[in-house]
C-alpha cells in the first residue's frame, strides 16, 4: 500500500494521505504497520501511533498542534482532535 | 551547470533592472482612480494603479500609502510615471513625480481639479500617457545577471500539496538564486508563525532573529488583541478542506518556499526597499493582494505564486508567475496555472527536476514571457493598512 501516504521525517507521528483511504487499508511508514479505522480524504492526516490528549501532533518534525483528544493509530487527525495554541484570542 | 543564469531585461539609470517596461499612471487618491483607468486603457503601454487610499488616513498608514506609492514610481519595471492628482488631496503628485525621477525615469502629472474636470482631465492625461509611451519603445532589453533579481517567494489557496511539493521546489530555487548572487523575499508574517525557530536560526546576526521574532509577536498579539481565534482565517476555510489543521503546519510548509540553506540577512518594513543580497522577510500581512503588492514594493521585479487550489491574483507592475503540485488543479485551473509540478507527488519528477524547470520559466518571464495573471489581465493591488479611515 505503499505510495498512497506520505511520511516527512521518521520523527513525525501522522502521515499525510496522497490518496482517499479507507476504513480497513494498511499503510507501512516509520517501520510499522497500522490499520486505517475510518475513511481519510486525500491530503489528509491519519495517526501513525497513539497520540494521548495533550501530547503533540508532529509533522515535518515539529509540532503543529497539541492533541485534544486521545487519538488511537489509523484514525483521522484534524481539527477536531488537534488544537494551535497560536494567536488565540478567545483563550 | 550549463543553464542560462541571465536574461534580457531594462537596465535603469538607477542601477537597477526591470524584466517590464510600463507606463505607471497612478491616481494619489482614491477619487481621481476612475481618471487614471480611463487613461490607461487609453494608451497601449500604460498601466493603471487604482487604489483605495490617499485621503483621510493619518500617521503610519498615510505614511504607508506614500511609501508604497512612491516605490511603484521609482520601481525598475516601470519606465515612466504618469500621476494624475484631484487637486486637494494629502498624497502630493510632486512627490510621487519627484519620486519617479529621482529612479531617472519621465514623469508628468494631470490634475483634474486643475483641468476642469473628468473629460478635459482623461484628454490631456491620455496625450501626455501616449507621449511617455512613445519614448519608451526606444528602449531595448540587454543582457542582465540573475544577480539583479529579486523574487518574492509567495503562496496563496494551499493545500496539503504545497508544503510537499511547489514550495520545496520553489525553496531549491530561492536557495540557487540567492547562491547566485541574487535577492529574495518572504512576506506574509502570519503565515510564519510555528516555523519561525526555523528560519531565525538561519539569521546572519543575532539582531535580525530578533527582529524577525518581535514582528512574529506583535502579529500574534494583534490577533490576540481582537479577542478572536487566529482560526477564523488562519488556516482558511479552504485550507482546511484541503487537510491543513494549524496555522503551524500551513507555517511549516510555507516556509520551504524560503529554501534550505540561505541565511536570513534582514527585516523589512511593508514596501520598504530591499537592499541585501540573499534572504529578506518583509513584515506583510498574509492577504494575497496586500502581500504581494507590498513585496513588489520593496523592489521585487517577479513573483513566484505556489498554490495548491489555484487563485487568479496578478500584480499592475511585476508579472506573477504560478505553480501548482496538485494534478487536478493543475488541469481546472489550466489557465490560471504557468507550471505543473504536481509530478513531485507521483514521483515522476524529482523536486530539483520541477525546480530546473522553474529556475527556467522565471528567466523567460524575466525576458518578456507572459505569463497567465498578464495575459488574463489580473493586476490586483492593495495597499496595506491598520487603522479606520478618519
Amino acid at each position: 500500500m505503499s505510495g498512497k501516504i506520505i511520511v516527512i521525517t521518521e520523527r513525525d507521528n501522522v502521515a499525510t494521505a496522497l490518496t482517499p483511504l479507507s476504513a480497513g487499508d494498511s499503510i507501512e511508514a516509520n517501520g510499522s504497520r497500522v490499520t486505517v479505522r475510518e475513511p481519510i480524504a486525500g491530503g489528509h492526516k491519519v495517526a501513525l501511533k497513539a497520540i494521548a490528549a495533550g501530547e503533540a501532533i508532529v509533522k515535518y518534525g515539529n509540532p503543529i498542534g497539541t492533541a485534544t483528544a486521545d487519538i488511537d493509530a489509523g484514525r483521522h487527525v484534524h481539527i477536531h482532535n488537534v488544537a494551535s495554541g497560536r494567536g488565540r484570542g478567545d483563550l | 551547470m550549463t543553464r542560462p543564469s541571465g536574461f534580457e531585461g531594462y537596465r535603469r539609470p538607477d542601477g537597477r533592472v526591470g524584466v517590464r517596461n510600463h507606463v505607471l499612471v497612478v491616481p494619489t487618491v482614491v477619487c481621481s482612480a476612475v481618471v487614471t483607468e480611463r487613461i490607461a486603457t487609453a494608451v497601449s503601454g500604460a498601466v493603471a494603479l487604482p487604489h483605495l487610499a490617499g485621503c483621510g488616513q493619518l500617521g503610519p498608514d498615510m505614511e504607508t500609502t506614500h511609501d508604497t506609492l512612491a516605490a511603484y514610481c521609482r520601481h525598475p519595471n516601470v519606465g515612466a510615471v504618469l500621476v494624475v492628482a484631484l487637486g486637494c488631496e494629502q498624497v502630493v503628485a510632486q512627490m510621487l513625480a519627484e519620486s519617479a525621477r529621482s529612479a531617472g525615469k519621465r514623469s508628468a502629472i494631470v490634475s483634474i481639479q486643475g483641468e476642469g474636470g473628468t473629460p478635459k482631465a482623461i484628454a490631456k492625461g491620455v496625450e501626455l500617457a501616449a507621449d511617455l509611451a512613445r519614448d519608451l519603445q526606444r528602449e531595448a532589453r540587454t543582457w542582465c545577471g540573475a544577480d539583479d533579481l529579486i523574487l518574492s517567494l509567495k503562496c496563496g489557496g494551499s493545500d496539503y500539496t504545497s508544503g510537499l511539493s511547489a514550495n520545496p521546489a520553489l525553496g531549491r530555487v530561492a536557495d540557487r538564486l540567492n547562491a547566485l548572487g541574487g535577492s529574495t523575499v518572504l512576506g506574509e508574517i502570519a503565515e510564519i508563525m510555528g516555523a519561525e525557530h526555523l528560519l531565525a536560526a538561519r539569521a546572519t546576526q543575532p539582531e535580525v532573529a530578533g527582529r524577525l521574532l518581535r514582528v512574529i509577536q506583535r502579529v500574534e498579539s494583534e490577533a490576540r488583541a481582537l479577542g478572536l481565534d487566529i482560526r477564523g482565517t488562519q488556516p482558511s476555510p479552504g485550507n482546511i478542506r484541503g487537510g491543513l489543521t494549524t496555522i503551524e503546519e500551513k507555517s511549516l510548509g510555507a516556509t520551504h518556499k524560503a529554501g534550505e540553506r540561505s541565511a536570513l540577512e534582514d527585516v523589512v518594513a511593508y514596501s520598504a526597499r530591499i537592499t541585501r543580497k540573499g534572504l529578506t522577510v518583509m513584515d506583510t500581512p498574509g492577504l494575497d493582494v496586500e502581500s504581494v503588492t507590498g513585496m513588489v514594493g520593496g523592489g521585487a521585479q517577479v513573483v513566484v505564486f505556489t498554490t495548491g487550489l489555484g487563485t487568479p491574483t496578478g500584480n499592475p507592475i511585476a508579472p506573477v508567475i504560478k505553480i501548482t503540485g496538485n494534478a487536478r488543479t493543475a488541469e481546472t485551473m489550466a489557465d490560471n496555472t504557468d507550471l505543473d509540478v504536481s509530478g513531485i507527488l507521483d514521483h515522476s519528477e524529482s523536486i530539483d527536476g520541477a525546480a530546473d524547470r522553474l529556475l527556467d520559466e522565471i528567466l523567460a518571464v524575466c525576458s518578456g514571457k507572459l505569463t497567465a495573471a498578464e495575459r488574463l489581465g489580473h493586476r490586483e493591488f492593495a495597499i496595506h493598512r491598520r487603522n479606520p479611515t478618519i
